[in-house]
């Protein structure tokens, strides 16, 4: 009876209703890191004993010479440049585009734009797939296939309906009365944005530059359509381009893959307010 | 008199200003209407036009239009839309229900108040930080049937080995546990609204001797409606577009039994470079979308329970 009372109320009353609350919590975040850990484990150990069964989650023998090797095996530095040659575009594009956009949603009035953010609204529900095709016959016909152009330009151009979106529910929440003092006495529109919007919403602005930048690390099917030659390849590109050839080497290929999520752990947890705050936010998965 | 003189001069100067301000708003968001213009609209309707004929950028001959002939095909002819359809369906619908159930459930333990919550809570959101190649890699290591992570854990409890990605009936629900692993950002939506709720509307219900299975059916159920809509809607979208982790692990297979739409797609467009066709297929899963988005808002209406003032009047 108790133990019902654990996910019935907000809040679990009774001590078995804690402990029990407690246990599960407990074990859900081992289930979370558990494929973490494996990663790691497997990572550091000699190819001999992977498969060892059953599992030796501390290595007998360390082998940190793995990475190195890994990094050598696959041209790992030359994926994570090309990585980066694409990533850092793409953050600073979409957050100084998508900011001034945003600006105009939230404070400016002009006619038409209103119904003008309804499409914005109406944009984050399309479907990638539908522009798919014709995108890249259009980037085609510009030249662009086999360069990081479509994967750059695009962000530079508003930085995404759902960044918009975020931006603008965050500045309305600031108020105008700080704006029209600045506007009484003389400023700009821009020099608003950047005087008094902007400092009071970097909780937002990093929201959306730790989202994008993982995004886009992570992306697979832009790449993959747009990037034909393989020194181009991203990271992800490239380890799936080594996924036959490495298959039996589970701890090079693991530990491959965990240096090419470390930017993103690590952002996550620079940034895990951000991260959960964008969440709250707007719903984005 | 000197009143209405020094009237014209302020509506005049009211007016210049206001349409200074409509120019700069439209210097603002004019990035977003070139992408907009460009990026989505022309090639949507581009998309459209490709739909109804037989473009192939491979074979010679010019492009003829062929009315609905692709549509036909994809929907009356071609059997690996069907199957494509069927796996995807089965695929999204066990997922998003899993990620319904279990993020509430994880969601009230999480709103407990606990010691520590906050570390717990940044672990459960970082598989939402960590996704793609890299992580379709680590659950293709995971699913490997000798030596893998998962077929030791059954072997540990006493269960049969199981062939997961290389198996037509295991492959799917390989996926769906993959995708459980990422729960905690459903958990999120729901807690930033369990939060909101008053204690004391327990309190109350307890004094009024409610059980507690009641209170929750009677309070928290109605009250994370929202959240439960929300992430109805975002992991319908989401789930029928995936992509990467049937391209990576399982390439599709085995024999079609993980053929994910959008891969079919992906191959019509960039392997077989049936463009026509593909586009066809877009359009036909942007409409199946469409359905299933208005089917959702349309039952909301009955079941999505809104405060006045609660985040669904917060929209625009």
């Amino acid at each position: 009876m108790t133990a019902s009372a654990v996910v019935l109320g907000p809040r679990p009353s009774g001590r078995w209703a804690r402990r029990l609350s407690a246990v599960i919590i407990v074990a859900g975040v081992v289930a979370v890191l558990l494929p973490l850990a494996w990663m790691l484990s497997t990572s550091l150990k000699p190819e001999s004993q992977v498969f060892r069964s059953p599992i030796e989650w501390i290595p007998s023998t360390f082998r940190v010479e793995n990475y190195s090797e890994a990094v050598t095996l696959i041209p790992f530095w030359r994926y994570a440049l090309n990585s980066l040659i694409v990533t850092v575009p793409v953050v600073i594009g979409t957050v100084l585009t998508s900011t001034a956009v945003a600006y105009a949603f939230a404070r400016m009035r002009a006619p038409g734009l209103r119904p003008l953010f309804f499409l914005v609204i109406a944009a984050i529900m399309l479907p990638a797939e539908v522009t798919l095709v014709p995108s890249f016959l259009l980037f085609k016909e510009l030249g662009w296939v086999g360069t990081y152009s479509p994967l750059i330009v695009p962000a530079w151009l508003g930085g995404g309906a759902f960044n918009i979106f975020l931006l603008r529910q965050y500045f309305l929440t600031i108020p105008r009365e700080q704006d029209e003092l600045a506007r009484v006495e003389g400023h700009s529109f821009l020099s608003i944005l950047l005087r008094v919007i902007i400092p009071q919403s970097w909780p937002a602005i990093s929201v959306v530059a730790a989202l994008t930048f993982v995004d886009v690390w992570n992306d697979f099917l832009g790449p993959l359509i747009y990037l034909t030659d393989q020194k181009l390849y991203t990271l992800p590109l490239g380890l799936n381009f080594y996924k036959d050839i490495y298959n039996t080497q589970w701890a090079h290929f693991m530990a491959a893959s965990l240096l090419a999520l470390l930017p993103c752990i690590v952002i996550f947890f620079l940034a895990q307010r951000a991260f959960t705050q964008g969440v709250v936010l707007t719903g984005r998965r | 008199m000197t009143i209405v003189q020094a009237a014209p001069p302020v509506v005049v100067r009211r007016g210049r200003a206001s349409r200074r301000e409509a120019l700069s708003a439209y210097g603002f968001i004019s990035p977003w209407v070139i992408g907009f213009v460009g990026l989505t609209v022309g090639p949507m309707v581009a998309s459209l036009v490709l739909s109804f004929t037989d473009n192939n950028l491979v074979s010679a001959g010019g492009t003829s239009f062929v009315g609905l002939d692709n549509y036909q095909r994809a929907l009356f002819e071609d059997p690996l839309v069907v199957q494509s359809l069927k796996v995807t369906t089965y695929y999204a619908t066990a997922a998003v229900a899993l990620d319904l159930v279990v993020g509430l459930l994880l969601a009230l333990l999480l709103n407990s108040g606990f010691r520590a919550i906050g570390a717990v809570r940044t672990i459960y959101y970082l598989p939402a930080a960590v996704s793609g190649v890299a992580v379709s890699l680590l659950w293709l290591w995971i699913f490997q049937p000798s030596g893998g992570l998962a077929n030791e854990l059954l072997s540990l409890l006493g269960l049969p080995e199981l062939n997961w990605v290389y198996s037509t009936t295991w492959v799917i629900p390989a996926f769906v546990l993959m995708s459980l692993w990422g729960v905690g950002r459903s958990a999120f939506i729901y807690l930033a609204i369990l939060q909101r709720i008053p204690t004391n509307l327990y309190e109350a219900a307890a004094v009024d001797g409610v059980g507690p299975l009641r209170s929750f059916f009677q309070i928290t159920v109605p009250l994370v409606t929202p959240a439960i809509f929300l992430n109805l809607v975002l992991g319908l979208i989401g789930n029928f577009q995936s992509f990467t982790q049937a391209f990576v692990i399982s390439e599709g297979g085995p024999a079609n039994a993980s053929l994910f739409y959008t891969l079919y797609l992906y191959r019509n467009a960039f392997r077989y470079f049936e463009i026509g066709y593909a586009s066809a297929l877009a359009w036909i899963l942007f409409g199946l979308l469409l359905v299933l988005t208005a089917l959702v808002f349309r039952s909301g209406r009955r079941w999505v329970y809104y405060e006045a003032g609660g985040p669904g009047d917060r929209t625009a």
